[in-house]
């Protein structure tokens, strides 16, 4: 690469509580187009996981295949990562995290990737409840190979791909199908909006379970066009934030100025919480019927609903459905497997 | 074959109809005979369906312990009004037709030839048992009854194994007991028994278990330290699966806490199966899954990647009738080519090929190993034969003091060394292996991209053509390193004797080593190499290199293992002759003969000619 970044620490940088600078916590410089939303996600991921003091090696950032899939390389350079094939992410993820329990694993998706070929993959690790963070950078087009629509294309958006014309096929709606699924964490952000995106990343990856992050993320080569409905402009028309949100790890108390409104807390299994401020009257992020008439009502609205839009606070890991040991499975050695003298003997007078 | 005694030496067919609650009965019979001390094989022989549709199971006994399938029937048990014609017509002359006379039989329906002996087994049944479903039931075990009577086998091992299979339901052991005797006294007073065709108690089973190849690689699994397995249900290799979960749960669960140090995920798909193993894998525990032909297809994608990223994979292929859906519940070897070539572009993957249940185990517990060694996908290419059949094997083995292989994997105290140059995909040793590094491992070291797409000695992505060309070369002195690691081939003879040479692989491992005690009785001496695994080492080069001429039997219809020879070791192909079987029947002794003595007669007529 040709691109390196200077090696100059500047004495006035901060480590944070597990000893690490932030900019241990960057990546290689990015290869995407100036101005791509994906971009600013790998921002927010950078520092989130300063932040939640979390040691680079503890986390493992997996993919699939596109624009987005690409962006681990720019984040994390410490973390081991793994960029698979094309929309099968989530099954690389669910053999990872079951194999070792206790790393945090971020996986990286497109709409293509997970909305199209990774369809499949994608509901299917919503049943298992995988202990996961899976973003999808949704721009509503295929990037690396010139801006084809994709599946989360909304019906009537115009791409320059497409020549000016509209597309024609409903929209796959990501969040509400995760919330139709099951899902224990959904929520829906923008690329533009880091002061929103970085404490739902931290409670997404304290949440036990699947945690779902939708970022609508312009692709401003092929789809940032006027008519385009994953522009930023429209996007900036269109957002409607569902409210003010922090995330508070366990053991820190934070205070937070509330403003006026209905406000929620919810407590997470760590005993980290998630301040949630200034919630529609109507709407409890922590009741599933209610989440879906609020997305709903956005959608009828013309509103792009972005926030923790529902949370399980009961959720239940897949190691927990499997009942697996504490110790994770990559550490098991000779002396734990063993079935013991006698086992094999006792096995073969069974087959006799 | 030639043997005319038939004392201890027959074939017996059951002929039902599936869903029947037949499979229980024959299981009986099989393992009667079994612990009778008699050498045997059962052949199951069933249709892609659950209710209705005819199914057959087939016991060869054989003494001299020849336990391929024969051609030939001696003895069909023929419940099945559906296919009692074709069942009839395939008892051999002077055999015996054991039907239910229930009804009386129509007059075309008796062969002059052969012995009909009609137990009118539902008759009994519904005299004795009032509930239907019941009647169905013990139905099967009236037969089994009257074959007891009239093959001499000891009633009480038979009673003895009701017992012990019921042992959880003791309920059910009096009825079963009951149909037993009902058939057992019929027959008795109604013919005479024994038939010439019987059992003789003899004790040449020793120490040898009955087992299902598919149980046994699951257990080779557990002990090769496999706590991950991940798949996807298809016919013939659900039941290694089912297996895992069951073995798993009583030999991998913490006795304090009851958690499980396992984890086994039912996929959506193959793909993901896979995926999930890659995964696994990938984060450091030794994982698997298991297939057939369909799946592996379905596979290939990933496969290419775990080869490519260099990621240990253990892969289970219980082959099946193919292509496509094929025939899904008959055996066949179709998958060679295809398994070894997995996936686009330059890919070659390690095949091991077992020919018993004891060989599944070992070649699972050593595949586990060699797929951690060489960082790759292993396949282990069994079939629904040796999967789902059970065959007398060895008893299962493993030292207790034997340490999993782990290959080259460093460890946070490897990364501290001082002046480490450490690349993932750098070959430090020549041997074409490089040193890997699991998530987690260390604060700062070790870290690097997985991927799929090419990259330099450090896990960087790169297009430069030469460092691709670099590694792919890389790859190939990995593959030759491991010629020197894989299971060699096993000779039948001291050293080689003949100009004439016969290869076969997996399932055929029975019927061929028959087939050639029968060409030496004739005076046709050829020397006989069983391939294990692939690649193929040099000793089946030179295997090739002493014979003029050498049989390659393949239960496919192409002759794959030939072809994959030709390809691999640049042989002359018109030295390589084809034994095929593909008609989804495990291969037959009296096949493998015909074959081969044709050729060789041709070739005499060819010498005399001349």
């Amino acid at each position: 690469m040709s691109y390196i970044k200077p090696t100059f620490i500047h004495p006035g940088l901060e480590k944070n509580a597990v000893g690490y600078l932030k900019r241990e916590y960057e990546g290689a410089i990015s290869t995407l187009c100036a101005g791509c939303g994906h971009d600013s996600i790998s921002t927010a991921i950078v520092q989130a996981c300063y932040e939640m003091n979390i040691e680079p090696h503890h986390l493992a950032k997996l993919s699939g295949i596109g624009c987005s899939s690409k962006t681990p390389t720019y984040f994390m350079s410490n973390s081991h990562g793994f960029n698979s094939v094309h929309g099968r992410m989530p099954s690389i993820a669910t053999g990872a995290n079951l194999a070792n329990r206790d790393l945090i694993y971020l996986g990286i998706s497109g709409d293509g990737d997970t909305a199209s070929i990774g369809m499949g993959q994608f509901v299917h690790v919503i049943r298992r409840n995988l202990n996961m963070t899976y973003v999808v950078m949704n721009n509503g087009c295929y990037g690396l190979t010139k801006g084809q629509d994709s599946a989360t294309a909304d019906f009537g958006s115009i791409s320059k791909a497409g020549g000016g014309t509209a597309t024609p096929f409903q929209a796959i709606d990501l969040v509400g199908l995760g919330i139709e699924l099951n899902a224990t964490f959904v929520a829906r952000s923008f690329s533009g909006d880091k002061t929103q995106l970085i404490p739902l990343l931290k409670a997404a990856m304290s949440h036990p379970g699947f945690a779902f992050i939708d970022v609508i993320s312009p692709c401003v080569t092929f789809n940032n066009n006027r008519g385009s409905t994953k522009s930023y402009d429209y996007v900036r028309d269109h957002i409607a934030i569902t409210g003010g949100l922090d995330f508070v790890p366990r053991q820190e108390e934070i205070s937070i100025d509330y403003e006026s409104g209905s406000d929620k807390t919810v407590e997470l299994f760590d005993g980290s919480r998630i301040n949630l401020r200034k919630l529609a009257d109507d709407w409890d992020p922590t009741d599933r019927y209610s989440a879906i008439n609020k997305l709903q009502d956005s959608k009828r609205s013309g509103q792009i609903l972005t926030g923790l839009i529902y949370i399980d606070p009961e959720s239940r890991d897949l190691h927990d459905i499997l009942n697996t040991v504490d110790k994770p499975l990559n550490k098991l050695d000779e002396d734990d497997l063993w079935p013991g003298d006698g086992a094999l003997e006792s096995l073969n007078a069974g087959f006799r | 074959m030639s043997d005319t005694s038939r004392v201890n030496n027959f074939v017996i067919r059951f002929a039902n109809v599936n869903g029947t609650g037949s499979a229980s009965a024959n299981g009986l019979f099989a393992k009667s005979i079994f612990r009778s001390g008699v050498p045997m094989s059962p052949k199951n022989i069933f249709p892609s369906n659950i209710q209705g549709l005819p199914t057959w199971y087939e016991v060869r006994v054989n003494d001299k312990g020849f336990l391929g399938r024969r051609e030939g029937i001696d003895i069909l048990v023929g419940v099945n009004p559906q296919s009692f014609r074709e069942d009839l017509e395939s008892v051999v002359r002077g055999g015996y037709m054991i039907y239910d006379s229930s009804r009386q039989l129509h007059d075309e329906l008796i062969r002059e030839d052969i012995h009909m002996i009609g137990i009118p087994m539902m008759r009994l049944s519904m005299d004795e048992f009032d509930v239907p479903r019941h009647q169905q039931l013990f139905k099967n075990i009236i037969y089994l009854g009257a074959c007891v009577a009239l093959l001499d086998i000891d009633i009480d091992i038979v009673k003895q194994l009701i017992e012990e299979q019921f042992a959880s339901k003791p309920k059910l052991v009096p009825p079963n007991f009951t149909a037993l005797e009902k058939g057992y006294h019929y027959t008795k007073d109604h013919f005479d028994c024994p038939l010439d065709i019987r059992v003789e108690k003899r004790d040449l089973i020793g120490n040898k278990i009955l087992l299902e190849g598919n149980a046994a690689t699951a257990l080779g699994a557990i002990y090769g330290g496999s706590t991950f397995c991940a798949w996807y249900p298809i016919t013939p290799s659900t039941s290694v699966a089912k297996a895992f979960d069951k073995y798993a749960h009583k030999l991998l669960t913490d006795r304090k806490t009851g958690k499980k140090k396992f984890a086994i995920v039912q996929a959506e798909d193959e793909l993901a199966a896979i995926g999930m193993v890659i995964g696994a894998a990938w984060n450091g525990v030794r994982a698997f899954t298991s297939t057939s032909g369909a799946g592996v297809s379905l596979m290939n994608e990933f496969i290419g990647l775990a080869y490519f990223a260099e990621i240990p994979v253990f892969l289970v292929n219980v082959q099946r009738g193919g292509p496509s859906t094929g025939m899904p519940t008959r055996t066949q070897q179709g998958d060679v080519l295809s398994s070894a070539y997995a996936s686009h572009g330059d890919t070659k993957h390690i095949l091991l090929f077992p020919a018993s249940p004891a060989e599944c185990f070992e070649m699972s517990y050593t595949g586990l190993d060699l797929a951690d060694r060489f960082q790759t996908p292993v396949i282990l290419m069994s079939d629904l034969d040796l999967g789902m059949n059970e065959h007398i094997t060895e008893p299962l083995q493993y030292d207790k003091k034997r340490k999993f292989d782990r290959g080259k994997v460093l460890t946070a105290e490897d990364l501290e060394q001082s002046g480490l140059d450490w690349g993932r995909y750098l070959d430090v040793d020549g041997d074409g292996i490089c040193y890997r590094t699991i998530p987690g491992t260390h604060p700062s070291k070790g870290g690097y991209f997985t991927r799929g797409t090419s990259r330099d000695e450090y896990a960087k992505y790169t297009e430069n053509g030469e460092v691709y060309k670099r590694n792919v070369d890389r790859l190939t002195v990995k593959w030759n390193t491991s010629k020197k690691v894989v299971p060699k081939p096993e000779f039948y003879q001291p050293s080689n004797q003949s100009s004439y040479g016969i290869i076969f692989f997996g399932t055929s491992t029975d019927s061929a080593l028959e087939a050639m005690n029968e060409l030496e009785k004739r005076g046709n001496r050829v020397d006989a190499m069983r391939i294990k695994a692939f690649p193929f080492t040099p000793e089946v080069e030179s295997f090739l290199d002493q014979h003029d001429e050498v049989f390659v039997i393949d239960q496919n219809k192409d002759g794959q293992m030939r072809t994959l020879l030709i390809n691999e070791l640049e042989i002359n192909p018109s030295k390589l002759i084809s034994v095929l079987n593909y008609n989804g029947y495990p291969i037959t002794s009296d096949h493998i003969l015909n074959k081969i003595t044709q050729h060789l007669s041709v070739k005499e007529l060819v010498t005399e000619s001349i």
